[in-house]
């Protein structure tokens, strides 16, 4: 069992290694499902990649800020 | 539908040939360890084994995929992707950025070749050679078996260009493996995933919109469009990131 659960954890790295990345990608795609059925317009695609676009930016600065933040010196109190 | 023209099998073909040498530059430093220590019989029976279920599993996949209905597959398939192709972005502008260390082969072959050392030698057949192999060629096809056959999903007559893509990428690396006798270090692996990263992240999109019924100008074109916006943003990411970093060293 230990085997499979390894195999399994593999596979799921494979698209998952953030989980907030990941499921801001997913949220987003129900979001554009839902909005699709009531008809997305011919602006419906341009929507959807704005919206990952924004997730990918987003992910990205976040990273990128958080790596400056753990690079500064920390400094003395008192 | 989709259609197999120019516009989509060039990109799939690029795809999956891209992906395909980085997984196998990836795996030949190992197999490479594994020769150079423990001997090249098992190391070289390990990874044939590894291949030969990896084609069956495309074998297999790839026909039966093709008979699930269209609209399904392609929201599963194409959100599949969007979470691997937007990874491997997301992780190729932060290597270009500096925030994630540069994947280093000769630093991965050294390591793997102290380890396999202390491992030890037993008599008989050299299991720790052969399963090592075959993990490493599973672990890294696993992920070029998961990209030919969603790309080879996508259309009709697409799984065919897609692995001819892969086997492309295979033979190239065992050729250079072979002439070179070393890793491939200087392949400019973070490049490759970059370009892999932003065609697969355009798949997706565009799958993932037609599964849902959005419209695409355009058609499969639209492919084309979507990944060019992913390497514009990217490379504008990129830029503002250096800029960040480069402002707190000053």
């Amino acid at each position: 069992m230990g085997w499979i659960a390894g195999v399994g954890r593999e596979l799921a790295g494979l698209f998952v290694d953030d989980g907030r990345f990941a499921l801001a990608i997913v949220v987003w795609v129900l979001i554009m499902a839902g909005v699709a059925r009531y008809g997305g317009g011919a602006y419906g695609g341009a929507v959807l990649f704005l919206g990952l676009a924004a997730i990918l930016v987003w992910t990205c600065l976040s990273a990128t800020s958080a790596h400056v933040r753990r690079q500064k010196p920390r400094r003395n109190s008192g | 539908m989709i259609g197999t023209g120019w516009a989509h099998t060039i990109p799939s073909v690029t795809a999956a040939f891209t992906a395909s040498s980085v997984e196998f530059i990836e795996a030949l430093t190992v197999i490479l360890a594994v020769g150079r220590v423990r001997g090249w019989r098992a190391a070289i029976e390990g990874s044939v084994a590894g291949l030969a279920l990896l084609v069956g599993i495309v074998a297999v996949l790839g026909p039966v995929l093709t008979r699930v209905p269209l609209g399904a597959l392609q929201i599963v398939i194409g959100l599949l992707l969007l979470l691997f192709g937007l990874r491997w972005l997301r992780k190729a502008i932060l290597r270009s950025v500096g925030v994630i260390k540069l994947h280093d082969e000769e630093a991965a072959y050294a390591a793997e070749m102290a380890r396999l050392r202390a491992l030890g030698h037993r008599p008989g057949r050299d299991m720790v050679a052969f399963t090592t192999s075959f993990q490493i060629t599973m672990l890294e096809g696993i992920e070029v078996v998961f990209i030919v056959i969603a790309i080879g999903a996508g259309g009709a007559g697409l799984l065919l260009p897609a692995s001819l893509g892969a086997l492309a990428a295979l033979l190239l690396v065992i050729v250079l493996g072979l002439a070179v006798h070393r890793p491939l270090s200087q392949v400019p692996e973070n490049t490759l995933k970059f370009v892999v990263g932003v065609l697969l992240s355009g798949f997706g999109t565009f799958w993932v919109g037609e599964g849902i019924g959005l419209s695409w100008p355009g058609a499969d074109w639209s492919i084309l469009l979507l990944s060019l916006g992913f390497l514009l943003i990217a490379l504008v990411l990129v830029q503002i990131g250096r800029a960040r970093l480069a402002a707190e060293v000053a």
